[in-house]
């Protein structure tokens, strides 16, 4: 691994050998998962250049996953905001609804070289449980998927979508049962499970080496993109934007464009009720840096270092962190990181629904919220590009009941 | 030497006097502020005459990762009592004007260190009598972020040593340690399951080749004949679930410490030390 100081010239280099992003990032983890961290960066970087590994992937992304995900120009969406011209990824329409597939391929075909037995998963919207799940189901490996109870309260159908794919799911009642309590206690399953167990992170963070890792699994999306535009408009875009709760559908279509300096980059928090309220989960925007998970990121925290519920209408974006590699974009300048609220959200959720007969997930809804904003303030000739990282069937419970609706 | 040396030094001396006595220290966790400030000063006070050689002082953790559901719910207890760093400091600081003596050092997670300030923590540590410090999430890996700073300080950093820490790399888990070395007894969560005992005995001969340090071990002891096997074996046992697992049951529906809390615990600290320090009379 190459300094990320050492090549000012790039943005693509990290992390460095410690896992490093800048000061982000590392392996702040308990003794007991040391040496299995350890082995699982090396089983990844010796797969990482292994053909018959790439190849696997491939394999079941084109035919499993059903890659590359097509480019869509969304022209009625153009034309109702009258200004840019405004492209979406359709990462919502791969196999099990979402990105999260993307990187649960790439992680299970490493647990199987790896030789484990056993699969463990957190999941906040469920999607990432759902595609861990059905990973698993596909290579026959028993899996456990740790969900906060709140979150299986407001995400019944993805619930149900796991247990019908064979996982056990558990609920965390800890802490705020949410996210990061489903995180803590997937954590506490590995410490306890070592041997056998291989941990399906479902975010670009957590310890070195997960946050690149699940980067560059991701990065299929990017990677899609540039040749897809190219080919749609003989150029690359001008705008990016991405939502972000950990940021995994975010890293993957931002990386491969990190180091094309005429690119500008949106990645989008969650505002929850406003950030002025404090219930949000818009870390980059209000936290400050402290160490999570295994890693040193931005986070929600109070004055004592003690971290805070995060809060949001999305429970895919409701987590009080952020991968690092994130949070060294924004120091580092490359990428702006802004926010949009629940009702901001729901707006965008609806318009999308009716004029482009897309239900986006709620968590692309956010993104999609941005687009909204920047879009009729730039020219017809300038290119944002979307990434539609997530399908709203999930969604459509938390949707009526916030609208009033009983269905 | 007398009874005012601080930090590294004050372990040492512990467990010096210890081995020259042939017995294992006892040596206890008990999260500060559970269930409230001051009936948790009241613990931590009548700890060494109850038997404590070594005193663990929980900094409490929104996020506990390795923890188990005892000392999960105990820092959520101390959390709800208003605990902060600070606050454990000034109780480390209370607890040193009555007893300079016994070794004290901090247990817990790094976030709430790093957001004070690792420097400005370290100076209010050593300032309050805090010895040394066990971080469960800082791995030798990290050692640049707080270790080398407390060693610099003449503060212990006690690492932990456990069972998936292979002969490749136990040389590097016990370089830039002093004090004592922790090592957890069972894979997992604290609290989680009885230790294999003749497994104990085997994984501590196997610390000893590479450190010449005192080896405790704790997680998964529960009663006064457990901690007297571990006393055998190791040069001290250290109990913590179990501890906090009585306050749990000694607290009403508000969280509010029962009558009889702290002696509730305190004679089981007794009855536990006992069972350490008569551990070699009985072989």
């Amino acid at each position: 691994m190459t300094n990320v100081s050492e090549l000012p010239n790039t943005y693509r280099a990290g992390p460095d050998e410690d896992g490093r992003f800048g000061i982000y990032g590392g392996r702040f983890v308990a003794e007991t998962l040391m040496p299995l961290i350890l082995e699982l960066e090396a089983a990844y970087d010796k797969a990482k250049t292994d053909p018959e590994y790439q190849a696997e992937l491939t394999h079941f992304n084109t035919h499993y996953a059903g890659r590359p995900s097509p480019l869509y120009l969304a022209e009625r969406l153009t034309n109702h905001l009258g200004g840019a011209k405004i492209y979406f990824k359709r990462d919502e329409l791969n196999h099990t609804g979402s990105h999260k597939i993307n990187n649960c391929i790439g992680q299970i075909l490493l647990a199987r070289r790896m030789g484990k037995t056993r699969i463990i998963a957190e999941t906040g919207a469920g999607q990432h449980g759902v595609a861990a799940a059905t990973v698993a189901a596909r290579f026959g490996l028993p899996c456990t998927v740790y969900m906060g109870a709140v979150d299986i309260e407001r995400q019944q159908p993805n619930v149900f979508r796991m247990k019908l794919l064979g996982a056990e799911v558990v609920p965390v009642t800890s802490g705020s049962c949410t996210l990061k309590d489903a995180m803590n206690e997937a954590l506490r399953d590995w410490v306890t499970n070592v041997d056998s167990t291989f941990y399906i992170i479902g975010t670009v963070a957590g310890p070195h080496p997960y946050p690149e890792m699940v980067r560059d699994f991701q990065s299929v999306i990017g990677n899609e993109a540039r040749e897809q535009m190219r080919e749609a408009e003989g150029r690359l875009p001008d705008s990016l934007v991405a939502c972000i709760g950990g940021g995994s559908n975010a890293m993957g279509l931002f990386h491969p464009f990190l180091d094309d300096e005429n690119v500008e980059i949106f990645g989008v928090e969650a505002a929850g009720r406003g950030v002025e309220t404090g219930e949000h989960a818009a870390s980059l925007t209000a936290g400050r840096p402290g160490v999570l998970h295994g890693n040193r990121t931005y986070l929600l925290q109070d004055d004592d270092g003690q971290i805070l519920e995060a809060h949001s209408i999305s429970a895919g974006l409701d987590y009080p962190g952020i991968g690092p590699e994130h949070s060294w974009l924004k120091d580092s300048g490359r990428a702006n990181y802004v926010s949009i609220t629940d009702d901001e959200a729901l707006e965008a959720f609806q318009l999308c629904s009716k004029i482009e007969g897309i239900i986006p997930a709620l968590e692309p809804a956010h993104a999609l919220a941005h687009v909204m904003k920047i879009a009729p303030e730039r020219s017809p000739d300038h290119i944002v590009l979307m990434n539609m990282c997530g399908r709203g069937d999930k969604d459509i419970f938390t949707v009526a009941e916030a609208l009033g609706v009983q269905i | 030497m007398t009874g005012v040396d601080s930090g590294t030094a004050r372990i040492e001396q512990r467990f010096n006097k210890l081995a020259s006595e042939n017995r294992a220290g006892f040596v206890t966790y008990v999260m500060a502020g559970d269930p409230d400030l001051d009936t948790a000063a009241a613990i931590l006070e009548g700890l060494p005459a109850a038997g404590a050689d070594v005193i663990e002082l929980g900094v409490p953790f929104t996020d506990p990762m390795a923890d188990g559901p005892a000392i999960q719910l105990s820092g959520l207890r101390a959390l709800k009592a208003g605990v902060t760093l600070r606050r454990v400091l000034d109780m480390v600081r209370q607890f040193r004007k009555k007893n300079t003596e016994t070794p004290l050092v901090l247990m817990g997670y790094y976030n709430p260190i790093y957001s004070f300030g690792p420097q400005a923590f370290l100076t209010e540590a050593k300032d309050a009598g805090v010895d040394g410090m066990i971080i469960v999430d800082l791995p030798p890996e990290e050692d640049a972020e707080l270790c080398l700073p407390t060693l610099d300080a003449g503060l212990s950093f006690i690492r932990l040593a456990t069972p998936t820490t292979d002969d490749k790399r136990l040389p590097r888990v016990l370089s830039n340690t002093s004090g004592f070395v922790y090592y957890v007894s069972i894979t997992g969560i604290t609290g989680a399951a009885i230790p294999d005992l003749s497994q104990v005995t085997g994984a501590v001969e196997r610390l000893k080749h590479h450190t010449a340090l005192p080896v405790a071990v704790g997680f998964g002891i529960k009663t006064p004949e457990q901690a007297a096997v571990i006393g055998r074996a190791a040069d001290g046992a250290v109990v913590g679930s179990a501890l906090v697992t009585t306050i749990a049951e000694n607290i009403d529906d508000d969280g509010k410490a029962k009558n009889g809390l702290v002696d509730a615990l305190l004679s089981q600290v007794q009855g536990l030390a006992d069972g350490v320090h008569n551990a070699r009379a009985g072989r």
